[in-house]
């Protein structure tokens, strides 16, 4: 047994301690070095989940149901691994719109609807209360268990040390969470001190666990080892039965599912996930270490259950203060008294975040509209923030007061795990409208309300009514069916048994609360506000920074800046006011109430008292036209079509990098011909240069010499002004300067033609040409001249490459439809596929550079150039070994095509 | 911020699923049997080990990874305007 006076004074204390853990990280936010951003931190803060329940409880649930105790922390698992697409979602959602509490969210994503928070905060009240009373419970039974039996039973209320508890604990909460009169601000030290906590429960937890596994027993082997010899306690860790006979899976399926739902929708844990959150990308690690957090502070659960019963024999009956009793037993006094720290820890954290989250909702959604419809309130009145933090603080004792209550009344009936279980399914309620508004866009107020008041009441009818009635305040009766109605009775509605009592009330529940919340969301219209609502929630990752304004009106600045001022404190609204002038660049006394700034207003005082309150606020001084559907549709196509300009600039500028590329690419085409050109002007030249040079010097020349020598230059001469022509000639053509003298022309004429031109070239290599010309073909509009010069161009081409006495050259003329297609293919070398593409580019020419017949290398890219203007085709065909066939066609004139 | 920052949803579903799955009846009932691990009974250390699976999973696709953004296309649905 320990001293009450040094329980007491350890746990007053450490009381201290944390708020003084609190007031160090309030002064680092202070600082601008926030204590609470990193992901641990943020991890341990959600480790608030981990109430009296889990440090308590737990150990009582497994003694009694072996494994049962774990999908409570099983369901968190499941949720952390889709918290990056959900929880991230809320983050956002929450960061954007200025939304503190879950009542806000709700009702701010249905139109800012003042009903439905006020419905979710009430809601939130009711079921959080049991929740509330088992923290209470655990710490006094805890506190007796230390201090050995309870005090004189029959004891006055005013002698109950719970109460007194309760009392002090409200004190807690409120320096924690209302120190600030800046109210939309997170809570930086709270957050600290309960991650602080976090630590301090867990190491507390396996200290016991290691006491007791390795202390008392030689391990966990040995504990079961042990076990193995009492029937009783062996038989619990088995799920019971063979198969499914025997098996609950359903409630085994319905823990997993609440619990999942209850570690993002519980208030405190919305709190510190969405509300405190500092950074989103704390939020992916958090995912997992959290889970871990979980995972460790359940690994002893068993081994303290089982070892207690060995040690005790009690069957269990005492397992709930295991934790604190074992180590006692073992006069381990020290241990015991961390043990209780640790609950405390559990306790308090729980308390001061759940108190703070609610009281924030009561004061926003309940007290403030209240006041805020009286008219004479919204309109006179100076600072309000004061108010605001006493309305939040009376809350706070208000909430603990009624816990205590409810602890009264029904905490002694039930187990702890029974208690917490009742507040889980009472925030599942929430689940529908939450997610789906979160998703759904078609999802309506009148669904949400109709979702949330159905599955209440047959959440309060089927599982809080029944605890009040179990513990004699309501007539026992009632749980047979009221008025002797059997099919009503609270725990087998319609007959419906074979569930435990929370698996059918989450049933029945959710069936209606989905049921009307799809329903009467199908079945009716969303008013103009809600639709605009349901756009900012569900796109809130596609919006970013720029949101639409959903808002028509007219308001003077003066009466928003009072407005501010009231809720914020004189100092931010003049902060808010300067910043928007700079943003929009006007004067601070010139500012206009246009939609941005009242916006933005009415989104600060948000933070102070919740959107559905501040709306009514900002109504108070606004005149507003009221939106219509239309209206909204207009916005959001505004919007839309902001993000369509967005995207054809980016197409745009897309085609004109192209464009550059392009032109980047022609230029450099350009140079490389101008390089070309000049070196192949350069080869004659110099021969020509030096021929000369030498004749001059040498004035005795021989004549035959001479004679040689002036053949070269004259040949040298003719290169040289064949290549300016070309150049000229292509330049020409390019350019569309060249000048045509089209008339019909018989190409079967003109080819014999172009070939006795050529024949010279094709008997000096011997090579043989064959002809393969039809009886007649229609004629073709053509400029003769152009149209010889491409002929002469082919077949020289082709003599060039023909095999030494062994050449052979094919020209053969067809009719195609419309066309005439001239190809000339010959038994040379072939143009290697790679090459293909490039044999018409300029002073490309085909063979090695050392073995290549002589050329210009303009040719081809000039044939091309004069088939195309004439409205033609120039391609080539060759493999490579098998000889070349180059082709063209051209149309038929309008006189062949008749013919 | 950009959907590439982070594991892709589609894994975090199928992680999710995967997780009901193990940790739910009827491959509970797989454990369900009078056996022991190194002296343990096997239903709990069965939970503990898929618990912890799958931790490990999470914390492994959330791990940051050079060239994420190069592999996965950004995800239009989630680009900021």
């Amino acid at each position: 047994m320990i001293q009450p006076a040094l329980v007491l004074a350890v746990s007053f204390g450490y009381l201290l301690l944390l708020v003084a853990v609190a007031a160090h990280g309030d002064r680092r936010a202070g600082q601008g070095r926030s204590l609470i951003d990193n992901s641990l931190v943020y991890a341990l803060s959600w480790g608030v989940y981990c109430s009296a329940w889990t440090y308590f409880g737990s150990v009582g649930r497994a003694a009694s149901g072996g494994v049962w105790f774990l999908p409570i922390y099983l369901g968190p698992m499941l949720a952390m691994l889709l918290a990056w697409v959900v929880l991230r979602k809320m983050v956002r959602i929450a960061r954007s719109y200025r939304i503190t509490s879950i009542a806000d969210f709700i009702a701010s994503r249905y139109g800012k609807s003042p009903l439905l928070a006020a419905l979710v905060t009430l809601i939130t009240v009711v079921g959080i209360l049991p929740y509330i009373a088992l923290q209470l419970k655990a710490v006094s039974a805890g506190y007796e268990a230390l201090t050995g039996g309870p005090g004189p039973a029959d004891a006055a209320w005013w002698r109950d040390g719970t109460l007194y508890m309760a009392l002090s604990l409200a004190g807690f909460a409120v320096v924690f969470g209302t120190r600030h009169l800046d109210l939309s601000e997170r809570h930086e030290g709270m957050v600290a001190a309960i991650a602080f906590e976090s630590a301090v429960k867990l190491a507390a937890f396996l200290a016991v666990g290691v006491f007791v596994t390795y202390g008392l027993f030689g391990g966990m082997g040995d504990i079961w080892a042990r076990a193995q010899a009492q029937p009783d306690i062996a038989a619990l860790l088995q799920l019971g039965g063979q198969g499914f006979q025997g098996f609950q899976g359903a409630q085994w399926f319905t823990l997993t599912l609440l619990s999942m739902l209850s570690v993002l929708l519980l208030p405190r844990q919305f709190q510190m996930m969405v509300v405190e959150c500092v950074n989103e990308r704390h939020i992916l690690p958090a995912s997992w270490q959290f889970p871990a957090y979980l995972l460790l502070i359940n690994i002893f659960v068993l081994p303290i259950a089982i070892g207690g019963m060995l040690i005790f024999g009690d069957g269990g009956a005492g397992a709930e203060s295991y934790v604190l009793t074992l180590p006692l037993s073992q006069g381990a006094e020290w241990l015991a008294l961390l043990a209780y720290l640790g609950g405390l820890s559990a306790a308090t954290g729980m308390i001061i975040v759940e108190t703070v989250a609610v009281s924030t909702m009561v004061c926003n959604d309940l007290v403030m509209p209240a006041l805020l419809s009286r008219g004479r309130f919204a309109r006179t009145g100076g600072d309000l923030t004061q108010l605001l933090l006493n309305i939040r603080r009376a809350a706070i004792l208000l909430v603990l007061l009624l816990g205590y209550l409810y602890f009264r009344v029904a905490g002694e009936a039930y187990a702890l795990v029974s208690i917490g279980l009742i507040s889980f399914a009472a925030v599942a309620q929430f689940a529908p409208a939450l997610l789906g508004g979160m998703y759904w866009r078609g999802a309506t107020r009148g669904g949400a309300l109709g979702g949330l008041i159905g599955g209440s009441l047959v959440w309060a009818y089927t599982l809080m009514l029944p605890s009040l009635a179990r513990s004699g305040w309501i007539p026992g009766g009632f749980l047979d069916g009221p008025f002797g109605l059997a099919f009503l009775a609270p725990q087998r509605l319609f007959g419906l048994t074979g569930f435990d009592e929370l698996t059918h009330s989450l049933f029945w529940s959710l069936l209606v609360n989905v049921s009307l919340y799809v329903g009467l969301s199908l079945a009716g219209r969303a008013s103009a506000r809600e639709a605009s609502q349901a756009l900012l929630f569900v796109e809130v990752f596609q919006r970013g920074e720029a949101q639409p304004v959903f808002w028509r009106g007219r308001a003077r600045p003066e009466d928003l800046r009072r407005l501010a001022g009231r809720f914020l404190g004189a100092a931010r609204a003049e902060a808010l006011f300067r910043d928007h002038a700079r943003e929009t660049g006007t004067a601070l006394d010139s500012l206009t109430a246009d939609a941005r700034l009242v916006d933005r207003v009415e989104r600060q005082i948000a933070g102070a008292i919740g959107t559905a309150s501040a709306r009514v606020m900002v109504e108070s001084v606004a005149q507003e036209e009221p939106l219509s559907l239309g209206d909204v549709l207009e916005i959001i196509d505004e919007a839309s079509q902001v993000r369509t300009y967005a995207r054809e600039l980016e197409e745009a500028t897309v085609e004109l990098r192209a464009a550059n590329e392009k032109l980047k690419s022609l230029d450099q085409l350009k140079d490389d011909f101008m390089s070309s050109v000049t070196h192949e002007l350069r080869t004659p030249l110099t021969s020509i240069r030096a021929l000369t040079e030498l004749m001059l010097d040498t004035p005795d020349i021989q004549p035959a010499e001479r004679e040689e020598f002036l053949a070269i230059i004259l040949s040298e001469s003719e290169r040289l002004s064949r290549l300016v022509n070309q150049v000229l000639d292509l330049a020409k053509i390019e350019s569309g300067m060249a000048e045509w003298h089209n008339t019909d022309v018989d190409m079967k004429a003109l080819i014999v033609a172009a070939l006795r031109s050529t024949a010279e070239l094709f008997r000096e290599r011997g090579a043989e040409v064959v002809l393969d010309l039809p009886e007649q073909v229609p004629m073709v509009l053509a400029d003769p001249d152009r149209l010889t010069q491409v002929l002469v161009n082919l077949l020289s081409n082709a003599a060039k490459f023909v095999p030494e006495h062994r050449g052979r050259v094919e020209v053969a003329l067809r009719q195609q439809g419309d066309e005439l297609v001239v190809t000339v293919r010959d038994n040379g070398p072939g143009v290697a596929p790679e090459d293909q593409a490039a044999v018409f580019d300029k002073f490309r020419q085909g063979g090695e550079a050392g073995n290549r017949p002589p050329g210009t290398g303009l040719g081809l890219p000039i044939s091309r150039q004069i088939v195309v203007n004439l409205g033609g085709r120039m391609w080539l065909d060759s493999q490579p070994g098998q000889g070349a066939c180059f082709a063209f066609s051209l149309p038929l004139s309008q006189q062949g095509r008749v013919r | 911020m950009r959907r590439r920052d982070g594991p892709r949803p589609e894994v975090l579903l199928a992680l999710c699923g995967a997780g009901f799955l193990l940790l739910n009846f009827p491959l509970l009932l797989i454990w369900d049997q009078p056996l022991t691990v190194l002296g343990l009974p096997l239903l709990p250390v069965a939970l503990f080990v898929i618990w912890a699976g799958l931790i490990a999973a999470l914390a492994w696709v959330s791990a940051p990874r050079a060239g994420r953004g190069a592999k996965e296309p950004p995800d239009a649905g989630e680009r900021n305007g």
